[in-house]
């Protein structure tokens, strides 16, 4: 594997890998010595084409523990900002040596145009594009769900997730249903017609328009960000219908089944999609999943740039 | 003029057998003859179709404005490769053609390249805004004599305005070409809109917003009992309403670019730009019910909407990327793939879907006529079951965005006359 630009590039068993060296990764960083000598001497490149900290910092975070140079390459006052082509900036970025690109970008697509322009001869990897995918946060989700709900499996045969929210603009939705159906999960994706594309019906996923109906029949509950463009586009009426009928708040945490989980790829808006007493509950895995997306993404680098070298810790 | 052809050996569409002499650029004899006339350049035509040449109502020659490009020229011979003898010049250009000294430029570019005729076509508003009437009437009246009027890239959405220009031009027999995009429905919008671009995350393009312009448009040219053409169809539900409008006798013609006969929208998910066309590609029940539309004559001809554009803006994020594909030099084989060797169409079936009826919407007087003895002599000759592979890279366009690089297509022009000069020669 040389690039990561879709969950659709993974199968089963190479997901799988990635989850258990991710496992390995964080054992690891839980002893004394955190940083790994494993990636010395190799430039990893973030192109963050837009802006997202979280994102930015975890793959940062997880590259300087593989021992790996980190370029920050961010939008406000790059050259990509002012008109540069990605074919010009993937060239640069070549000349400069670089092994890996990680890239965040607004278009759909930006991953694969940058990969396959064959322009530079490194690794790509898809921190999210447009509204077209989000691997690693799937993965990151799969990694937590697996930890805390698998049932005595490897995979995640038997459970039942729910993606709640904004299903039509989520990156985060369309690598989940993929990544979570291919490990045996249930996905149902719950939002107003409105928030669900047309096609939907094609993806490996039931949809309900019924947030109550399906609450108390999950193992995880993965509530998306609502972006407040969202009410001006008339896609909902209102913030407070969106919170009222979608929203996660307490008496919806209440009728969730025993040790069923409560996950958000953040940044959360309090109040809109998730209420704070069901952000900071028992249930909430969200801080967790901060710190799983540093293992997810060692996971990926080291197996995109170290390949088949033994793992030695 | 004054040179003298010799076409030998040929088919018509009809089926028959013909050798035809050409001179001082009119047909002067098509019976079958022992050997070339005295000082005849002789093309051997054997195991080809002759075909009336082809005329294209759809055409982005770019110039002037962007060059770079496309130039009136390499235009023109990009057409004369494809099998054409004439194309129509679309209006949005910079500056637009919305008055008539734009057209008489380029009318003019296209009689100084002498390689085919160039129509120009008018803008139906100024500056292709959609707000006001361009200067229909003396595009109408110069010496390009414009009949075709079109805001194509843009919809005339504005349903009083789309009245009045389908009103305005009935004066002189014109007729609107519409580019039927409902605006509200497609803001940003990138690809079809289905379960692939549910997938790719890119932003849909109804089938409806389409479709919808189409039924408005049709019902205002049956009231206002005017000449509505519409540009590119591309659903199956655009063919319906337009078989309905037939039915009804109302006075609406139709195209459909060779693209739309061919590709669908799982192409975008190579995310690579060079399918980003507008209107996008569709499902494969689209293609299907396209086919059977223009089989039928519900779409009245093949438009090829040639649109070139530079590298760098097809060489980039597909949202970034400009819309629009090549389409002349290819078209013919695309048709001969889609229609003629599928069964759905013939060859007489071609000569009116791609040179007598849009030489007919047009009011292209010179064009489009069957070959006979008298006639001047725009022919097309196709060796319909040679095979040519497609290459960007050789096209005659100054652009090299054409979807079908690396196909092999069925299907070489081998010679397109123009006026009774040799204007493309094939094959060799």
């Amino acid at each position: 594997m040389r690039h990561l630009l879709s969950i659709n590039d993974l199968t089963k068993s190479d997901a799988l890998s990635i989850l258990n060296t991710a496992e390995t990764l964080a054992r690891a960083s839980d002893g004394p010595m955190k940083k790994l000598p494993t990636l010395r001497g190799r430039t990893i490149v973030n192109l963050f084409a837009e802006d997202s900290t979280r994102t930015r910092i975890s793959f940062e975070a997880a590259a300087k523990r593989l021992s790996a140079d980190v370029i920050n390459f961010s939008a406000k006052g790059s050259s990509l900002s002012k008109g540069e082509s990605l074919k010009d900036t993937a060239q640069t970025l070549q000349a400069m040596g670089a092994d890996a690109v990680i890239i965040r970008h607004n278009a759909s697509g930006a991953a694969h145009t940058l990969a396959k322009g064959e322009w530079m001869s490194g690794s790509v990897i898809n921190a999210g594009d447009g509204t077209h995918e989000h691997p690693s946060q799937a993965l990151l989700d799969a990694f937590t769900i697996r930890k805390h709900c698998a049932r005595g499996n490897e995979d995640l045969t038997g459970l039942r997730v729910a993606i709640v929210g904004d299903i039509l603009h989520s990156r985060v939705a369309r690598s989940n249903v993929v990544l979570l159906t291919m490990l045996g999960a249930k996905v149902v994706l719950v939002a107003p017609p409105t928030l669900l594309p047309i096609g939907v019906q094609s993806w490996p996923a039931e949809v309900s328009y019924d947030f109550d109906s399906i609450i108390g029949e999950v193992d995880a509950v993965i509530m998306l960000r609502m972006q407040i463009e969202r009410m001006t586009e008339m896609f909902i009426p209102n913030a407070r219908e969106y919170s009222r009928f979608f929203g996660l708040d307490k008496d919806r945490l209440a009728t969730m089944r025993a040790n069923a989980i409560v996950m958000h790829p953040g940044p959360m808006n309090r109040g809109l999609e998730i209420s704070a007493e069901s952000a900071d509950s028992a249930r909430s895995v969200i801080v967790e999943q901060v710190k799983n997306g540093v293992s997810v993404r060692m996971a990926i680098l080291y197996l995109l740039l170290a390949g088949t070298q033994e793992l030695e810790i | 003029m004054g040179e003298k052809l010799f076409i030998k050996n040929g088919t018509l569409a009809n089926g028959s057998q013909a050798d035809i002499s050409i001179s001082d650029g009119v047909i002067t004899s098509m019976n079958t003859m022992p050997s070339a006339p005295e000082g005849a350049r002789v093309i051997d035509a054997k195991e080809c179709i002759v075909l009336p040449g082809l005329v294209d109502l759809h055409t982005h020659l770019r110039e002037p404005g962007k060059e770079s490009a496309e130039t009136v020229l390499s235009g023109s011979l990009a057409a004369a490769k494809g099998g054409y003898v004439a194309v129509s010049a679309m209006a949005n250009t910079t500056p637009v053609a919305d008055n008539a000294s734009v057209v008489e430029h380029v009318y003019r570019l296209g009689q100084n390249a002498g390689i085919v005729d160039v129509f120009p076509v008018g803008a139906v508003t100024q500056g292709l805004a959609g707000e006001n009437l361009a200067d229909i009437g003396a595009m109408a009246n110069s010496d390009a004599r414009v009949r075709v009027f079109s805001d194509d890239g843009n919809c005339v959405s504005d349903a009083l305005v789309m009245r009045h220009a389908l009103e305005y031009v009935k004066g002189f027999d014109g007729v609107i070409a519409q580019h039927a995009q409902e605006p509200r429905l497609t803001h940003g919008a990138q690809m079809n809109e289905g379960i692939v671009s549910s997938q790719l995350g890119l932003k849909g393009w109804p089938a409806i917003a389409e479709e919808a312009i189409i039924a408005r448009d049709i019902l205002l040219a049956d009231f206002l009992q005017a000449r509505l053409h519409i540009c590119h169809v591309t659903t199956a539900g655009g063919v319906e309403i337009i078989r309905w409008a037939k039915a009804r006798g109302i006075s609406v013609t139709a195209e459909v670019t060779p693209h739309h006969l061919l590709l669908t929208d799982e192409l975008a998910r190579s995310y690579d730009a060079v399918y980003k066309v507008n209107p996008p590609l569709r499902t494969e029940k689209d293609v299907m019910a396209l086919r059977e539309g223009l089989a039928e004559g519900i779409i009245d001809i093949v438009a090829t909407d040639h649109a070139p554009h530079a590298t760098e803006t097809k060489e980039c994020e597909w949202q970034q990327a400009s819309f629009g594909m090549l389409g002349l030099e290819t078209a013919l084989s695309i048709v001969n793939q889609t229609m003629v060797q599928t069964g759905l169409m013939n060859w007489e079936l071609v000569a009116a879907r791609m040179s007598s009826a849009p030489a007919k919407i047009g009011r292209y007087e010179s064009h489009g006529h069957e070959l006979a003895v008298g006639a001047k002599a725009h022919i097309t000759v196709i060796n319909p079951t040679a095979t040519h592979r497609v290459d960007r890279d050789l096209v005659l366009s100054r652009s090299r965005n054409t979807p079908f690089h690396g196909l092999e297509l069925p299907g070489v022009v081998m010679a397109t006359v123009f006026g009774g000069r040799l204007t493309y020669e094939g094959g060799k």
